[in-house]
This record gives structure tokens, sequence and C-alpha cells, in this order.
């Protein structure tokens, strides 16, 4: 028989951002909450302190910051007809693991959404007509609204205190930002950070070719911060440890370095680690949460009964909660109906190596995850798509996140992989090679989506999480247009060759070589049941005392990076749990 | 600690200075203990006295052997094996990753797609073992000798004929070895901190104009110019 614990108001599955967000907002609306992690604990001292954590044999090498695939892992395919294998050594993206999750080893890209992007069936049929959609694309507008989001969106800034320079404030474009940016209520909280010679190439030659670079925005601080938690953050050196690491200047903001020191002094917060949660519980009636079961250090079950359950774990392991607790109809691709599971997207990304001569010196070991220029020229709608016929669109940038040799020094094509001639091209290129990359969307498609493995289990005895995706046709037409503008760039930046990825029509989605963490969707939100997983204030349409956080509310794979939105809906979602469900528990949205 | 950690210890610490002044949420005093467990691993750079706790003395030569060649000595500087590189890849045999600890491990086992990744139950540990008897085995067979007493030319040769692929065993796809498993063990030992016992005094960060553990780039990142200090390992050396 389990062990029962006491109950609590709100038990939170997973202490990463979400779970942060979540945890002291509705700690601060004076709720008993219990967050539970799977992972251990851990914090910038000693864990991220300097030396010890820019190594990058334990950290890039080893992973020592991901999730350990031995414990549970997800198992893959391309199409439903195909049997999947398991994903069993990190590859195309890094689930990370412990307090701080995936915001621990983070790069810091901190963006927003275009707006057209949350109504994105809405807008392509206004602008382009129903027809322009294709067969199998499944468009469905979030139903939410950016300007509901703003707020938030700059709340999450402020929070992590982060480096950039507003293009638009309140409608009034404000130069030297982005103009194509959505209106921000205000600038920045800190000026954008030195640019490295990536992107000052980058911004040079994108000028050149008509186009409108800008600061990405970086949760990398370009100085001395506290934040409104009165957490203090410390100004980034450009160290070049940064994607695949822990912060050695308090520096990248994570929940350690802008929620947790608050947090944990609060009374009615309290946290537990080595707690993998295996199930969501549910009364009789099937329609309210009575708390989660976990498995505990020990290996012993453990029931933890709660007045609300918050999912804020990874995408993938909030989906298969969702699944294994049978809440919500699994998605069934071959009808089109069912909720759970249904559009799973990623996002596709070309990334080149530009290679220079000896006298241009990129010295790619200084670096800072979020810093780089960047143009939107081609985000989103900010072009007539007409002409080219697919849907999408994403965001080039020149940036230069630290890249040391055992994460592998990119070469010309052509050139050696060992040998004395490798050799003597390591030594010609490192210190003159940089990178740009286009990073774009992801339709979702009615046979892209997860759902439970017949086959394979995890450590603990639980089926596997089953991704059936692949690279459809409109999104690899549009990843070949973005490819000519990243080599048209490269040209314009004075590179003598570059060699890379470009995803191409007749690529599958390859998920060896790593790509990015971005992956999303499985439990959508909206306006309809039918079609979305949790409302618009992340609530489950089905078991009203249960919020789903993270990427995996995603409708399809948007082209910014995805932090920015995730942490601006769990602000949201907070201040609605707060502001309305508290006062009157039950559906914030009747149908 | 060394004179060199403690400068940089103090450097580091002079941004937390702000973060010590703060009411509310003030980072949680760093104790001495805290201040250890950030300490790097211990630092056992490559010895000329080591003897291998994993290979075996064949397999020992077997991997110096390919380790000369991958990275040889030449005008560039010193290889693979004058760096340390075969005691890198012996003292990671012993580490979860030489057990695939942190690997999902469990049947059943299906070749897939290429694009799905490594399907095989074998370890990196068993990789090696597989591997080089099925190398040498067929070097026996078709020049008479194991990799190690072939000349340099013939070893590159065999090496370029298991990288494509076109040496072929019953037991393991030699490809894979090769690629996922040697060559990538080798890059790693020589480019890794010295601690691990490959890449013996920073001498192919040097080669290439890496600053190793420096970490500190404030005041260079923005001059597109040559950084004008050398590396410095996980334990404050410096070369």
């Amino acid at each position: 028989m389990a062990i029962r614990n006491k109950p609590v108001d709100v038990v939170i599955v997973g202490l990463g951002w979400t779970g942060a967000i979540l945890a002291i907002e509705l700690a601060k609306a004076g709720l008993e909450v219990l967050a539970l992690e799977r992972g251990e604990d851990q914090d910038t001292v000693p864990d991220w302190a300097y030396p010890k954590v820019v190594d990058e044999i334990a950290q890039s090498a080893r992973n020592g910051l991901l999730q350990n695939l031995s414990k549970t892992t997800v198992t893959l395919r391309h199409d439903q007809a195909d049997r999947a294998l398991p994903y069993r050594q990190i590859g195309s993206f890094k689930p990370g693991t412990g307090v701080g999750g995936a915001g621990i080893h983070w790069s810091g890209v901190h963006s927003r959404v275009m707006p057209e992007e949350l109504r994105l069936k809405s807008h392509v049929t206004e602008r382009y007509g129903r027809k322009f959609i294709p067969e199998g694309m499944q468009l469905q507008d979030w139903g939410i609204t950016y300007d509901e989001l703003e707020p938030h969106f700059d709340r999450f800034e402020y929070v992590c205190g982060t480096s950039g320079k507003a293009g638009n404030i309140g409608g009034v474009k404000s130069p030297g930002g982005n103009p194509f940016e959505a209106a921000r209520s205000r600038e920045f909280p800190l000026p954008p950070l030195k640019d490295p010679p990536t992107s000052v190439l980058f911004a040079k030659a994108t000028r050149e070719l008509g186009y409108n670079p800008y600061s990405l925005p970086a949760a990398n601080a370009s100085q001395p911060y506290r934040n409104p938690y009165g957490c203090d953050i410390g100004p980034c050196n450009f160290c070049g440890f940064c994607s695949d690491y822990g912060c050695i200047n308090y520096s990248k903001a994570s929940p350690q370095t802008t929620i947790l020191p608050a947090l944990r002094q609060m009374k009615n917060f309290s946290y537990k680690t080595n707690a993998h949660v295996v199930r969501v519980n549910t009364a009789s009636d099937g329609k309210t949460a009575t708390g989660v079961t976990y498995i505990d250090g020990q290996g012993r079950e453990v029931e933890q009964p709660a007045g609300m359950v918050v999912l804020a774990a990874f995408h993938l392991h909030n989906v298969r909660l969702m699944l294994s607790s049978k809440i919500g109809k699994p998605y069934d691709p071959k009808t089109g109906e069912g909720v759970i599971g249904r559009n799973f997207c990623y996002q596709v990304l070309n990334s080149i190596n530009t290679f220079f001569d000896k006298s241009t010196y990129i010295n790619p070991f200084m670096g800072s995850g979020g810093v780089g220029q960047a143009i939107d020229d081609f985000n989103a709608d900010n072009f007539d798509h007409g002409p080219h016929g697919f849907i999408g669109g994403g965001v080039i940038w020149g940036r230069q996140t630290g890249a040391g040799p055992v994460r592998g020094i990119p070469l010309p094509k052509g050139a050696p992989k060992w040998g004395s001639s490798w050799k003597q091209a390591v030594k010609d290129n490192y210190l003159h090679t940089g990178r740009i990359e286009a990073q774009m969307s992801n339709m979702a498609y009615r046979g892209a989506f997860l759902d439970l493995d017949p086959t394979y289990r995890d450590a603990y005895g639980e089926p596997l999480l089953r991704m059936t995706l692949d690279w459809q046709d409109n999104d690899l037409r549009m990843s070949e247009f973005f490819g000519d503008k990243l080599n048209a760039i490269a040209k314009a930046m004075g590179a003598t060759s570059a060699s890379g990825r470009i995803i191409k029509r007749g690529d599958h989605w390859d998920t060896r070589a790593y790509q990015s963490t971005h992956i999303n969707g499985g439990t959508s939100m909206g306006a309809d049941p039918k079609t979305s997983a949790v409302n618009k204030y992340l609530q489950s349409w089905d078991v009203p005392n249960l919020f789903v956080l993270g990427a995996n509310v995603f409708t399809h794979g948007i082209c910014y990076n995805p932090t920015g939105l995730v942490g601006a809906l769990a602000y949201w979602a907070a201040a609605n749990i707060r502001d309305t469900y508290l006062k009157s528990p039950g559906p914030m949205v009747r149908t | 600690m060394s004179k060199d950690t403690d400068r940089r210890a103090f450097l580091k610490g002079s941004v937390l200075l702000p973060a010590l002044g703060a009411a509310a949420c003030s980072p949680p005093a760093t104790h001495q203990d805290d201040l250890a467990a950030s300490a790097p691993a211990a630092a056992t750079p490559a010895a000329a006295d080591y003897k291998p706790a994993f290979f075996t003395p064949a397999e020992w030569a077997f991997v110096q052997a390919a380790c000369a060649r991958l990275i040889p000595n030449d005008a560039n500087g010193p290889g693979a094996l004058e760096l340390g590189v075969p005691q890198f890849i012996d003292r990671q045999m012993g580490t979860p990753y030489g057990a695939a600890a942190a690997w999902y491990m469990q049947g059943p086992f299906f070749e897939g797609k290429p694009e799905f990744g490594y399907q095989s139950q074998l370890t990196p540990k068993q990789q090696y073992r597989l591997g080089i008897r099925a190398i040498d085995a067929w070097c026996a067979k078709t020049h008479g000798k194991v990799l190690a007493d072939l000349d340099a030319k013939t070893q590159d040769d065999v090496l370029k004929q298991v990288e494509a692929g076109k040496v072929k065993s019953d037991d393991l796809p030699l490809d894979v070895f090769f690629t996922a498993f040697l060559l990538k063990n080798v890059m790693e030992g020589y480019f890794g901190d010295p601690m691990y016992g490959g890449n013996r005094d920073m001498a192919a960060w040097k080669m290439i104009g890496h600053p190793g553990a420096r970490a500190d780039f404030l005041e260079w990142v923005d001059k597109p110019a040559a950084y004008p200090y050398g590396p410095v390992d996980l334990h404050g050396r410096q070369a």
C-alpha cells in the first residue's frame, strides 16, 4: 500500500521554469505549495561554480545536466506505419533534469511571439484564403491574444533581467530595435549585450542586403540587475560555456538566479527532490484531481493528495502524464479526433558554418547563449507568402554562443575528418569560423502526434512516450527558401566558404544531431475542447483543478525560441488562477 | 587551493558582491563545504608509466597505433599518442560512460533507419572489445599482422576502409565503432581538459588557440583580434 502524505493546497510536478513561476505566485497568494522534482537539487554554488562547470567533457560530451535516458526516454518514428525505436542517446533535443530543469542548460534567447501566430488559422485564411492551407495541415488558433499576454511577457522579461532594445513601445516605433516587433509596454530591463565578431559581421551584411538587423533579446544580463523578487543578477562575461552549462556568473536567467532564492524563504512553500511523478490521481467522477502518485528516491510509491495539481515538468513528461493518467481524450490520427497527443510539433533549423580568412578573428570560444544579431524580415508573416506557397517563417541570426573544441570544430566542405590534413584544417579554421542559423516554425499535421509506446517501458515500468513526426513538404520548401537566404548572407559577410545543414526536400527528421530542445504541442490550448486539451488559462477542459503548463500547450511550433512564451503563459495562468479561479474554483471557460 | 585559483576565485567572486547586499533574496551564504564541492575532479594528467586498467596488452597496442594515425605527431604539433589520448580512453572505460549508464539500453533491439541513431545493446566497453578484435583479425587475415604491427601507410589505409564501412564483422558494424566511438573519443581526449588524461600540457589548445578554462572575455568579446593569452586548465595551470 502506498505511503500517503499530508494533503497540500497545490502540488506542482517539476521545479523548472514553469514550476518555479507557479510556485512563487501561488505561494504569494497564500496557498500551501509543494513542488515535486524528479531530479536532484542543484544550485550555482557548488554545482556551476567556476572552474568546475566549464568542463566540456563533463557537460557537453557526457551531458552532465541532461535527463538520464536509462531512467526514462521516448521512442521515435517518422510515420504511423513504422515501428518506433527508443531515443537511446541524447541527440536532436536535450531534456534537462533536476531543480531548475532545462532552465539551467538553455542558451537564454528570450523572444516573445508574433501576434498573428496566436491566431494562425484565422490569419492565414484572412490573408491568403482557405485554399492556401495544404491538406493534412492542422492549423488552429490558440484562443488567446498577444495583447492579453503582453503584461506577462513583460513580467517574465523583468524577472529574467533580459537584455535588448525595444523596436516598438506601445505601437510607436523605437529606433535601434526590431522594426517588426510586436508592441511592448516598455523598454527591456537591460540594454543589449556587446556584439561578438559573428554578430557584427552578420549585422553589417544583412543591413547591406536591405534587411533590418536587431539585437536578439537575451536572458543573459548585460549589467548588474535586481529583479522584482529582489534577486540579484550579475553581468555576463561571455565565458563561452552557456548552452549545456549552468552559469558561473549568476548572469543567465534560471529559476536558481531569478526565483528560487525568494521562493525558498517562503514558509508555505516546500519541495522534494528524487520524486518522480507517475500519475495524476482523479476522483471516481473523473473530473477532479485528488493529487499525484510519485516514486521516491528509495523506490517507494507515495501518494500526495492536493486540492490542485499543476503539471510543470518538461514537455515530454507533461504529455505522458496526461496519457498515463487517462485525462482528456487521446488523439487518434485516423479520425483526427481527440486532444492528448494532438499537434505535436518541433521547429525546423538550418545551421551553417561561415569560414573566414586568417585576418578575420571570430574567436568562437567567447560568447553567450543569447547574444547575437537577428533579422525578422522573414519571420512569421512579415513578408508576403503568396508567391512562395508555404506557411510559416523564421528568424535568421548570427549568434556567438561559445564553442570549444570538444563540442566539435566545424571545417569547410571536403576537409578530412582525421590525420595530418585534418590537423592543419582545425589549426587554420578554429579561430576564424562563425555560425549563422535560420530557426523556422513547424506546422501541426494530422499525422504528427504523441501517444504511449506499446513496446518500450522505462525504469519505473511505465510505457515510454512515442513521437511520430517527420518534415512535411510545406516545411521543407520553407527550409529551402531560408537556406538560400542563409547562403546569401554568408557570402555578404565575406565568408570564404560555408558548410552545414540545410534541410531540403527528401530529408527526414534526423534525431542524431543536436538541433534544439524546442519540441512542442501535444496538449494544445484553445477555445474548442474538441481540438484543445486546455483552455486559454491552461486549465484542463476535463479536470478543472488541473493546470498544464509548458510548450506542450502550443498549437504549432512558433518561429521564435519558446521560453519567452512558455514563461509568459505561466505568469498568465498564475494571475488567472489567483484572481479568478481561487475565488470560484471550477471551469474558467464554459462550453 | 593554489595561488592562481585563489586569484580567479576572487575575480569571479567580485561579480557576486552586489548579490550579497540584496535584502529580500540574496543567495544563501556560501559555506566552505560548498566551495570545496565546486572544485573540479582530481587532476591526473597523462603519465609516462601509465598501465591500462581496461585494455588488454593487445588492445592497448591497437589503441596507441590508432591514436598515432588519427591525430599524428607532425609539424603542427604533437599527436594524440604524445598527448596521452590512449590513457584518456582507457580511463573513460571505467566511468559510467564506459558502461552506457546514461543511455536507454532496454530491449528489444532493432536495426532502424540511420536517422534514429544508436540502436545496439553494446556499451562503449563492448564496442572497443569487439571492434578492436574484429579489425585486428581482418588485418591479420589481409596483411598477416595486427594493426599495431603494420606500417603507417597501411594503418591509414585500414582505418580508411573501416571508416568507409568496407571492413565487415558479424559482431558489430565497424564503421559505427570507428566514427561514434574510436574517433569521437580520440577527439574528446585530445581537446578535453588535461585532468582527464589527454591534452598533455594543453598542447592541443595551444595548437588551435583555444584558451581552455579562462572563461572570462568581457573586455575582449567586441575585439575581432587575436586573443593574447595562453590557455588555463581546470586546476589553474597556465601554458
